[in-house]
């Protein structure tokens, strides 16, 4: 089997990362609840792993990062808990699901929303930021990356304008985080919203949120913290505030092992690697009749994704095909991506998206552009 | 070329839905498998279950028997 699908989650992972899990199954208790060492064990090793996202982050300080599970989850917390009744919020075309539908819900709240449009190379429209700034603008919610057409975003023209009027910069880096290095004081990033297990390379179920000082977001959930417990409201500290019940701590465990393997090898280097092997792949169907690739390939900086459509093929039936004929993983479809597709022009035909991870290889990419090209000659 | 056939497709309310008929598939030697759903019968992803059109019409009684729940059932060349 050739799996080329870890846009949706890294199925090839560094081994560290299973040993960990099934180590503290027999390590680790609940953390935060009580001094014996079982529950000492699990709260060292959640404490150790929010070090290591800290640093990775540049966050000065790790109780700032809460443990959800996943983006979506942090998402959710960002927007419902920062986004209020007659706020408004800028958002893009180029967003996942987990982005537009919980600022859906506030619109139905009494929010308004401005969606910034994309080209038909995904391209946001940046240009626009300032004449769609409102007084009362309070937040834009962007991702870094396009989980369809692997676009980065021009994070630092954001936070320019973000900056320039105290607005809050929510950043979704579902598709980032391990694979592009990040700085969140450089950038300007007040929320980083990130998954575990994608460029991070952890379990799912992992996930978190980073918070910048200062900033208090009502959370999504109330309930045990193992403190305070006499307490009617919930405690208002980070990161208590954002972690009621038992948190997922043997995944937590999976991710600090591969949070381990990311700072040996480097975050530029697996960054390298992947586009290395996105660029190989993309150069060579690129060159096969009838396939289009969707996005701005001539940018600098990409996530390693390479979407595309094989002439009028149902990308459904491709990725079918893919599957049945050559053992090849990948998705098809919307991707939870509706405007992006609309931008495209690919809504009724989906596409096909293959991404890459540090752990493919060459002869899988050569393998994988064969298959294209036999497909696309079949029609 | 790649020689279209005949096949039913089964549609889901929820993935969930669509494991539970897979399982109940195997479990009562009911042939077919998971595929993406076809773009015919709708753009918004999931999962469908395909079958030959020439096996249906002898699985079509056992489903119903079984009270196995989807969708819609259609037919597609593909």
């Amino acid at each position: 089997m050739i799996y080329m699908d870890s846009s949706a989650t890294s199925f090839l992972k560094p081994p560290q990362v299973e040993e960990a899990v099934c180590r503290a199954f027999h390590t680790m208790g609940n953390a935060g609840r009580g001094a014996h060492a079982a529950t000492l064990g699990a709260a060292r090793m959640i404490y150790d792993t929010r070090e290591k996202l800290a640093e990775l982050f540049h966050i000065r300080e790790p109780f700032r990062i809460a443990f959800t599970s996943n983006a979506t989850e942090s998402l959710n917390i960002a927007i419902g808990g920062l986004v209020r009744p007659g706020d408004h919020a800028i958002t893009t075309a180029c967003e996942h699901n987990s982005v537009l539908r919980p600022l859906y819900v506030k619109e139905s709240q009494g929010a308004s929303l401005t969606i910034l449009d994309a080209d038909e190379k995904g391209r946001i429209a940046y240009e626009k930021l300032e004449q769609v700034r409102q007084e009362h603008t309070r937040a834009v919610v962007i991702t870094h990356a396009s989980n369809l057409t692997g676009n980065v975003t021009d994070l630092a023209r954001v936070s320019a304008f973000t900056r320039k009027y105290g607005i809050l910069l929510i950043v979704d880096a579902s598709q980032t985080a391990g694979s592009i290095p990040i700085d969140v004081e450089k950038m300007g990033v007040d929320v980083l919203c990130f998954t575990g297990h994608k460029g991070l390379m952890g379990p799912q179920g992992t996930g978190g949120i980073y918070v910048r000082e200062g900033i208090s977001i009502t959370p999504l959930k109330v309930g045990g913290s193992g403190i305070h417990s006499f307490d009617k409201t919930h405690p208002a500290d980070m990161p208590t505030a954002l972690e009621a019940g038992t948190a997922n701590g043997h995944g937590i465990a999976g991710l600090n092992a591969a949070l381990d393997f990311l700072k040996e090898t480097g975050v530029e280097a697996v960054h390298q690697k992947e586009m290395e092997l996105a660029g190989r792949f993309a150069e060579n169907v690129g060159k096969i009749p009838g396939v289009t690739i969707y996005g701005d390939l001539s940018g600098k900086l990409r996530a390693p994704i390479v979407s595309l459509n094989i002439g009028e093929l149902d990308s459904a039936v491709v990725s079918d095909i893919l599957w049945d004929d050559y053992e090849i993983c990948v998705r098809a479809g919307a991707h939870c991506a509706p405007l992006m597709h609309q931008a495209l022009g690919t809504v009724e035909q989906g596409a096909v998206r293959f991404s890459f991870s540090y752990f493919n290889t060459e002869e899988e990419v050569d393998t994988a552009v064969q298959a294209v090209r036999e497909i696309a000659e079949e029609q | 070329m790649r020689e279209k056939k005949k096949y039913v497709i089964l549609s889901f309310h929820t993935t969930t839905e669509a494991m539970s008929f897979e399982k109940q598939c195997m479990s009562n030697e009911i042939p077919g498998r998971l595929i993406p759903i076809p773009r015919e019968i709708t753009a918004g992803c999931g999962l469908a279950w395909r079958i030959g059109a020439e096996e249906y019409p002898d699985c079509r009684q056992k489903i119903q028997d079984l009270q196995m729940k989807y969708q819609d059932a259609v037919e597609l060349l593909l």
